[in-house]
């Protein structure tokens, strides 16, 4: 059969229908179905698990009783308290936390066009480091109280990107190859910051408290942080999920972007903000949790493509329950001392790096 | 209709375009042509408004195409840019897809219509097939067809194309500008091969080293007397059958100095 240009239109038409309306769809929806499903059970199974172990249906019912008044208590008061003041934060937090780096990842990977782009690339991580450094190791901000740390981490997140943008934005439009190199840049010059003010602090147990930080951990969940990390994040998503089609126009070349109608340049910055927000509130209560912004888009990507209006919602989905699972190893390894997070999930990340290194169909 | 006139352009002080005007006519297929570094992609880029020149200015259907914001650009013109092949995973259908992205609001999701135009898009470069593929493990050829499909699928008045013909042999050559050909749109075409130039083209536009050295109807631009001191080749025309044929031959040889009166 001849499959040149000039071929009959009318012989093949009729199936056009299948192109993608309702195959596509129905698969995508399938994914988040089941990872929908997944998360909603991993939540108040991953609650119950820990040095004390309480059932599954014992948290949903300390759970409800919180939040609707109902059924009585019929459970110990320490039971009570694991479940709803540390375990039950600690669960919605990983799940908001790993939500937000892997859409992160999956928007910087789409706006400096480049596979290896994760949300720490940006200098976001350095800076909350830097901050959180300064809180631990000399007291700043301590008069803020509970939340100083978390504070100035975000300060320090914040202030790293506006560096890193207005690095990237001198002299021009802010390009990728810009952006990549002014986000390593400043990358580099706050951990060395860091590490200075580790040197220079005499002060071996903030030394310490420095590295668990670096590392990552939601052991100082709270539900303030919850509901502060939970809505920059949702905001995130839907400013990325209207947003989809652009991206998708950018992951195709700057002067495609701009002939589609996505001016390059403004919408990176844009997205470039609300990306940093995101990341900032992730970081700043998480600490630097590694390879979960790097690697969770590409598993999504596997899964339903790498159209954005697909990616975001299942890359979400996908590192909420990814990084609730590897917080309960976290937990659970060296009971009762606790693992930093990013060790688990680098140790996870690493593997799956190399699997997908080979799966990747690229032709560079 | 495409016109631009006076357009001035330069990278960091480097002047590109000098005062540079073009006129394409409704349905008219205008190709670019020069030798290389002559400032043919800078003006193509300028016609899309992806820069902005120094002065000058350029008119889509009389309307200046700086004014054409956001999701009216790409209404209006379809553009084959030649960029490196994306590194994230898209699938020819997406990709083309995005060609009716303009016709949609952010937070319209894609109508029947709309799949309806991508798959006879893709059928008519003979894509349909492919629909599912990754569009970076397609051939050259492929890859090309795919992005005209999606020009195809924005329903455009106006295509501006990049050599097209890049990397693609002599067959895949004649069957993309032969398709382009047959849309009948107006359109604008950055080439090289001045005998696809001989065939394709209803005008040219030759530029050298920034300027227009000459514009007009094709048989008036590829002559000897025109090409010879650009290309700095001899230029024979031959009359085959249906379309002129140009031979090229080095007027000097590569190594000695060229001569001053050129």
């Amino acid at each position: 059969m001849d499959d040149g240009v000039l071929t009959d239109h009318a012989a093949t038409d009729t199936r056009v229908d299948d192109l993608d309306h309702g195959r596509r769809s129905r698969r995508t929806l399938l994914w988040i179905a089941g990872l929908t499903g997944l998360l909603l059970v991993s939540i108040p199974v991953a609650v119950g698990l820990g040095p004390v172990a309480i059932s599954p249906d014992v948290v949903a019912r300390i759970v409800a009783n919180h939040a609707f008044g109902w059924p009585e208590a019929t459970w110990s008061r320490s039971d009570d308290s694991i479940v709803w003041l540390v375990r039950t934060p600690r669960v919605l937090l990983a799940a908001v936390v790993g939500a937000a780096l892997a859409i992160s990842g999956a928007a910087l990977q789409a706006l400096v066009r480049n596979v290896l782009a994760e949300p720490y690339l940006l200098g976001v991580t350095s800076g909350a480091s830097t901050g959180a450094a300064l809180t631990l190791l000399f007291g700043v901000g301590a008069s803020y109280g509970a939340s100083s740390l978390t504070g100035s981490a975000f300060v320090g997140a914040i202030a790293a990107m506006g560096v890193v943008f207005a690095l990237a934005r001198a002299g021009g439009r802010i390009t990728s190859v810009r952006l990549l190199l002014a986000g390593v840049a400043v990358g580099y010059v706050l951990n060395a910051a860091t590490s200075f003010l580790i040197f220079a602090s005499d002060d071996p147990e903030g030394a310490r408290a420095v590295l668990f930080w670096l590392l990552g951990s939601l052991s100082r969940a709270s539900w303030s942080g919850v509901a502060v990390a939970g809505a920059l994040m949702a905001a995130a998503f839907l400013v990325l999920l209207v947003w989809s089609r652009k991206l998708d126009a950018l992951t195709l070349g700057d002067d495609t972007a701009h002939a589609l109608g996505s001016p390059p340049a403004r919408l990176r910055a844009q997205a470039l903000l609300v990306v940093a927000l995101c990341v900032g509130a992730a970081v700043a209560v998480s600490g630097g949790i590694g390879f979960v912004g790097l690697i969770v888009p590409h598993v999504a990507r596997l899964c339903v493509g790498g159209v954005h209006r697909r990616l975001l919602p299942v890359s979400a989905l996908i590192g909420a329950s990814f990084l609730i699972w590897a917080d309960v190893a976290a937990r659970m390894t060296f009971v009762p001392r606790e693992l930093p997070i990013g060790i688990v999930t680098a140790v996870v990340g690493a593997p799956f790096l190399l699997i997908l290194v080979r799966r990747l169909r690229s032709t560079t | 209709m495409i016109s631009a006139a006076d357009v001035t352009f330069a990278y960091n002080g480097n002047p590109v375009l000098a005062g540079v005007g073009l006129d394409v006519g409704s349905g008219r297929v205008v190709g670019l042509i020069g030798p290389n570094g002559s400032g043919k992609t800078t003006l193509l880029r300028i016609l899309y408004s992806a820069l902005t020149p120094l002065t000058g200015a350029v008119l889509i259907d009389d309307r200046p195409v700086t004014s054409l914001a956001g999701r009216e650009l790409p209404r209006r013109i379809a553009v084959v840019a030649q960029e490196a092949p994306p590194e994230l995973p898209i699938t020819v259908a997406d990709m083309v897809l995005l060609g009716r992205a303009p016709h949609r609001s952010a937070l319209q999701a894609y109508t029947a219509e709309d799949y309806r135009l991508a798959a006879s898009a893709l059928h008519r470069v003979g894509m349909r097939d492919l629909a599912d593929r990754d569009f970076s493990m397609l051939s050259g050829g492929e890859k090309q067809r795919t992005l005209i499909a999606r020009a195809i699928a924005q329903q455009a008045g106006h295509l501006l194309l990049d050599e097209p013909t890049n990397h693609l042999d002599i067959h895949y050559q004649h069957e993309v500008l032969h398709l382009v050909r047959a849309l009948g749109i107006t359109t604008v075409v950055v080439l090289h091969d001045l005998n696809l130039a001989a065939r394709y083209c209803d005008h040219l536009v030759l530029l050298d080293r920034g300027s227009v050295a000459k514009a007009g109807p094709t048989a008036d631009v590829l002559t000897p007397e025109v090409l010879e001191p650009v290309y700095r080749v001899s230029v024979r025309v031959l009359d085959d059958e249906d379309c002129m044929q140009l031979v090229f031959r080095p007027q000097v040889p590569v190594n000695e100095p060229q001569p001053s009166t050129g």
